[in-house]
């Protein structure tokens, strides 16, 4: 992929980004720069492996468990360490 | 309680606290012990929209003092003795249990939460993002049985995600390894910049790949970015990028 096609398609992943967010201010060009193919990736192009240490499940949470449990199931049936959710979500 | 829990896998970890403080959304079942209108029941519900004062309740897993909560919305979705359907837009630490509860004393008959449902999360809700654990250890099956990544890869999103509502600043090539040693991002090193950015606002620094780099706190406004030409923009807070991802440009000084 040429550097002008990895920077677009970037730039575009971020503005996908800001419309999921909700975010609806304008992304300012202070400096035009192209990014090298080289080195890092697009986040779209992660495996999965690479996916399980920079990833996020948006998890539809059922009733009976608590989130705590949720988390160690999730970390057990994809077989990783490391784990968090983002706020409890406790018994009724 | 049931809905939207986002989990972070491995080094994204360090990222899920940024959602725990942003504004969630519920959809709650409350339970009235008598009748009461339906006109009176909007009237009171009204009362609990803005700022109300809460006791976290005795099982709870922070200090039971008196906290100020905003309620920005509460919606009556449906209602049919003795049950309402609402729609609460909240602030984080608000008790929707100890609401429905506080409702029911104004309206004088009392009230309880039969049941709740969290419909949002920061940017997190119920898109086609949602997965159910059902789908996800299927999806897991089928990676590691019938060697498919397609449904594990779509259930994955990109950590990026996860501060996707924050106003971001994008870097270029050279300032991503200094920044991934904990540098702070100085405005030469800047290609794109919301605009809006106020001065001590969290923000989020990107690579041109759409990559996380970090997350800062903005030392300058987007138009102090604009104007200036030097200086520090943003002070780095939490690192996401590895070490060594992106080249260096920077030299240590010599010590001889």
């Amino acid at each position: 992929m040429s550097k002008e096609d990895i920077t677009r398609e970037g730039i575009e992943f971020i503005r996908r980004l800001d419309e999921y967010g909700e975010v609806r201010d304008k992304l300012i060009v202070v400096k035009e720069a192209l990014t090298d193919p080289a080195y890092g990736k697009l986040p779209t192009q992660r495996s999965v492996d690479e996916l399980l240490d920079l990833g996020v499940v948006n998890l539809d949470k059922p009733p009976g468990p608590t989130s705590h449990e949720v988390v160690a199931w999730l970390k057990n049936i994809l077989g990783i360490e490391k784990a968090g959710h983002g706020g409890t979500l406790e018994r009724p | 309680m049931s809905g939207i829990l986002p989990v972070a896998l491995g080094s994204a970890t360090k990222l899920i606290g940024l959602i725990m403080l942003s504004t969630k959304e519920y959809i709650a079942v409350a339970q009235l012990h008598e009748p009461v209108e339906e006109a009176r029941l909007r009237e009171v519900i009204k009362e609990f929209i803005g700022k109300i004062y809460q006791r976290p309740p005795l099982r709870s897993s922070v200090k039971r003092a008196l906290r100020v909560k905003t309620v920005y919305e509460i919606e009556l979705l449906e209602y049919e003795f003795p049950y309402a359907l609402l729609r609460i837009k909240c602030e984080h630490g608000t008790y929707v249990r100890k609401l429905i509860h506080d409702i029911g004393l104004i309206l004088g008959v009392g009230a309880h939460m039969r049941e709740l449902r969290r419909i949002r999360t920061g940017p997190f809700k119920e898109d086609s993002t949602l997965v159910t654990m059902h789908e996800l250890s299927e999806a897991v099956y089928l990676y590691k049985n019938e060697n498919d990544d397609s449904a594990l890869r779509k259930s994955i999103l990109p950590a990026e995600y996860i501060v996707s509502h924050m106003r971001k600043v994008v870097v270029v090539d050279g300032a991503v390894s200094a920044i991934s040693h904990g540098a702070d991002l100085a405005i030469p090193g800047i290609s794109m910049i919301h605009e809006n950015i106020r001065r001590g606002e969290r923000v989020a620094i990107f690579s041109l790949k759409g990559e996380i780099v970090a997350v800062g706190r903005a030392l300058m406004s987007t138009e102090e970015v604009l104007e200036r030409r030097k200086g520090i923009a943003v002070k780095t807070r939490r690192v996401i990028i590895k070490r060594g991802t992106y080249p260096r440009s920077w030299r240590r000084k010599q010590s001889k």
